[in-house]
């Protein structure tokens, strides 16, 4: 299991294929990548990602083994940056490793349903218009109910 | 005790972090106390159900007892992933 909380960029192919090598017994490696996504009718200049240090990653550690429980994992890969940012960017990754796909799908999406709403970060968007911290969504929170 | 604020809250108050004495037994009496310091804290605490509170980096409540806590963050709903 690794969790990296950190402002560098990451490859997303190197990091892929280091945790897909060396798990001979897992039949199904899932991943999902989160990019700084832009503005339609804002065009923005950054975006600026605050968090927590200290608690980040005992947050983020904490999700990733309840993850490894529910689902029989038999790894985890947690890389969330934070700083600025532009549009277009990797801000986050999620590497799931299962014995089969479902549980690898499951476990993805429950980490990244806990991230968005659980782990301590805060997003603002820097616009033409302004600086504005970016709102949690009720649909976050509701999207933690099913599990 | 060392108190934490993030994100807008950080900004309404004007400081990341401060170290106070307290003898606040809940996190909703120290809310109180924040808040009868000084205008800047009352506006950051006004509506407490848009906040979030951690106790000792764990998320928390804020009817939560602060007996041997020793760090406090107060932040709004989190927006990662």
């Amino acid at each position: 299991m690794r969790i990296s909380v950190q402002h560098e960029p990451f490859d997303l192919g190197v990091e892929s294929t280091a945790f897909a090598s060396g798990h001979s017994d897992m039949g199904a490696i899932v991943t999902f990548t989160g990019i700084v996504r832009d503005l339609p009718d804002d065009p923005m200049d950054a975006m600026e990602i605050e968090h927590y240090p200290g608690m980040t990653e005992k947050a983020i550690e904490a999700m990733a083994e309840d993850a490894k429980m529910r689902f029989s994992l038999g790894d985890v890969l947690v890389i969330h940056r934070h700083g600025r940012l532009q549009p277009g960017e990797m801000i986050m990754m999620v590497a799931t490793a299962a014995r089969h796909r479902k549980d690898a799908f499951e476990a993805a999406t429950f980490l990244m349903d806990y991230l968005k709403s659980r782990a301590p970060f805060w997003k603002r968007e820097i616009s033409a218009s302004g600086v504005a911290w970016v709102a949690s969504k009720e649909e976050d929170e509701t999207a933690l109910a099913r599990w | 005790m060392n108190v934490l604020y993030f994100a807008w809250v950080r900004e309404r108050i004007g400081m990341p972090r401060e170290v106070i004495e307290t003898k606040a037994a809940t996190v909703n009496e120290l809310v109180t106390e924040l808040s009868a310091r000084e205008e800047r804290y009352a506006a950051a605490f006004e509506d407490i159900s848009a906040l979030r509170v951690a106790l000792d980096q764990e998320l928390s409540d804020f009817d939560a007892s602060l007996e041997g806590v020793r760090e406090v963050a107060f932040f709004p709903p989190m927006t990662g992933g």
